[in-house]
């Protein structure tokens, strides 16, 4: 009975009159839909809007598939590299010391505060027509402003930190009590990373990956820099949705974008599950 | 001794030279190379020349336009962030976790959906547009409402995990000693959630400083009215006036690298109140 009415009290004493919890709630709740659910729900309207065999001609049209095509491969490249910078970065930073670290974390960090359009500029500064390798480039008869390799380069530079950003403080957390008993055992350096640390860190890269994979794909500034906006050749999907909605296309460009969205709620999907999967890991190991 | 055995156990682990250097190669030639060619091709200017390009009128217009945006943008998310951060940790509502995981739909979502989504949607004819008795889409109220939806998951994602940390018995020992609900918020609460809360502002700030994809679409990107910087660096570059895009970009550079300082300084305030509870 005591213990019932003690727990009431520190109940009532941890949490405010009803009405300011409906009202924190309905505020909170208007927002969200205004400025998420209406957003993403009218993608999906507009898509649709004159029906099926309109939606499937436009995400079909061979501009459309080139674009999806391009789109994949800028990632299939961009995301194993940055995965590997991520995975090279966060073990030398966590697993010894030196000098600089906190300078070296705070250059990784870099590409996330410069405009996108900022990180177009400098790859045109260097490769293209009055840049540094600007000469060289045309006389060896290679391309990379307004072609493919810059739409990668700039790709990479923007999504650049997620990999590594994710991975330092699990690492960090974790330790290197692990390595370094399975080193002493006379595993070699590599065996132990790959029996030893990966397991630790899955989720966690899983989780880095699926952010940098949805940057990549989803990139529109710095690419819109570097492309030169060549249909079928240098548009990416987020290329391909501008042209048709500045020629008016509203409906082929919409149905061009809720494929994205698509993808955008699977990458929100599988962030939570490797979240809630990296919770449960430090769960069991605790 | 200890600190002998430390040096060796740390050098026991292999691998510091091949990843440390691999790091810094890649750091090298991806970010810092391309990034030092604004500064190289900058001085190419007369500071003059230079001077005279980034004070423009028209360029000082995008300064006050961006500035005046990002800054609005980033005060709504930090008020409505800690609210929804603190309805989501101590409340229970139909749909809750559905909506956790929706916030970081704006890291998820291509910037150019965003924009086109928006724009439509916002428009005077548009769903939401037309019970809006004022003009949204091609003024700055629009340009906001982008940056509102980039940065929105920034302070939710900062404040949330430190309203989880917080020891119940701080607030119960507030309560006990008589303070009002909203004294324990004022006093206690508040103080231990706004480092956190700070470094989810500025990550809003300096995203939406630079954020080009979400606005383009809905600002109309009159010349002097909703032109934002990044725009200008865009326009020029289409002009083949690189000297103009990289002297405004150097501008924008260095206040990024000031924000990100700011950033680091903030992330250790946070750590170090997480680190004390």
């Amino acid at each position: 009975m005591a213990i019932g009415t003690l727990a009431v009290q520190r109940k009532v004493s941890l949490s405010e009159p009803l009405w300011v919890r409906i009202l924190l709630i309905s505020i909170a709740l208007i927002f969200l839909v205004l400025f998420l659910f209406f957003p993403l729900l009218i993608i999906f309207t507009q898509a649709f809007d004159k029906g099926w065999a309109v939606y499937l001609a436009s995400i079909s049209d061979p501009d459309a598939l080139a674009a999806i095509r391009l789109t994949i491969l800028v990632a299939a490249i961009t995301v194993p590299l940055n995965a590997i910078f991520g995975v090279a970065a966060a073990w030398s930073i966590t697993k010894f010391r030196f000098k600089g670290k906190n300078i070296l974390i705070t250059l990784i960090d870099l590409p996330f505060a410069v405009s996108p359009v900022i990180a177009g500029l400098v790859f045109v500064l260097l490769f293209g027509g009055q840049g540094l390798f600007g000469e060289w480039l045309f006389q060896n008869d290679m391309k990379i402003i307004f072609a493919v390799p810059g739409i990668i380069l700039a790709t990479m530079f923007i999504t650049f930190p997620f990999v590594a950003r994710e991975l330092i403080p699990i690492m960090q957390s974790q330790g290197s009590s692990e390595e370094e008993a399975s080193v002493l055992l006379g595993a070699s350096g590599w065996k132990t990373f790959v029996h030893v640390t990966l397991p630790n860190i899955k989720w966690g890269l899983l989780y880095g990956i699926i952010l940098c994979n949805a940057r990549a794909i989803g990139e529109f500034g710095a690419v819109s820099v570097v492309s030169g906006h060549i249909r079928g050749l240098t548009n990416t999907l987020p290329l391909h949705i501008e042209i048709l909605y500045n020629e008016y296309q509203f409906t082929a460009s919409f149905a061009v974008a809720s494929l994205m969205s698509v993808a955008a709620i699977v990458t929100l999907i599988l962030k939570n599950f490797f979240e809630w999967k990296m919770n449960n890991g430090i769960g069991e190991s605790v | 001794m200890a600190s002998v055995q430390q040096a060796r156990q740390h050098r026991s682990l292999p691998g510091f030279g091949l990843t440390l250097g691999f790091t810094l190669f890649y750091l090298s030639i991806l970010v810092l190379l391309p990034l030092s060619m604004v500064f190289v091709k900058s001085s190419g200017l007369s500071w003059g020349e230079f001077l005279g390009v980034v004070t423009e009128k028209r360029v000082m217009a995008s300064y006050r336009l961006s500035f005046g945006t990002a800054f609005t943008a980033s005060v709504i998310n930090l008020v409505f962030g800690i609210l929804i951060a603190w309805v989501f940790v101590r409340y229970h509502f139909p749909f809750r976790r559905l909506l956790d995981g929706l916030i970081d739909l704006p890291f998820a979502l291509p910037t150019a959906v965003a924009g086109i989504a928006l724009t439509t949607l916002y428009a005077e004819q548009g769903r939401l547009g037309q019970f809006i008795p004022m003009k949204i889409v091609y003024t700055p109220i629009g340009i906001t409402i982008a940056l509102v939806f980039i940065g929105l998951p920034f302070v939710v994602r900062m404040v949330q995990p430190v309203l989880q940390g917080l020891e119940k018995e701080l607030e119960e020992a507030s309560y006990m000693m008589g303070a009002s609900r909203l004294q324990t918020f004022r006093k206690i609460i508040f103080p231990e959630i706004l480092p956190a809360a700070l470094t989810g502002f500025a990550l809003t700030f300096a995203r939406a400083l630079g954020e080009y994809g979400s606005v383009v679409f809905i600002a109309g990107n009159m010349p002097m009215k909703t032109e934002i910087t990044p725009l200008i660096i865009m326009t020029k570059l289409e002009q083949y006036d690189y000297a103009g895009a990289t002297a405004i970009a150097v501008v924008m550079l260095i206040l990024s690298f000031i924000l990100l300082l700011c950033i680091n300084g903030l992330q250790w305030w946070t750590s170090r109140k997480i680190l004390e509870n």
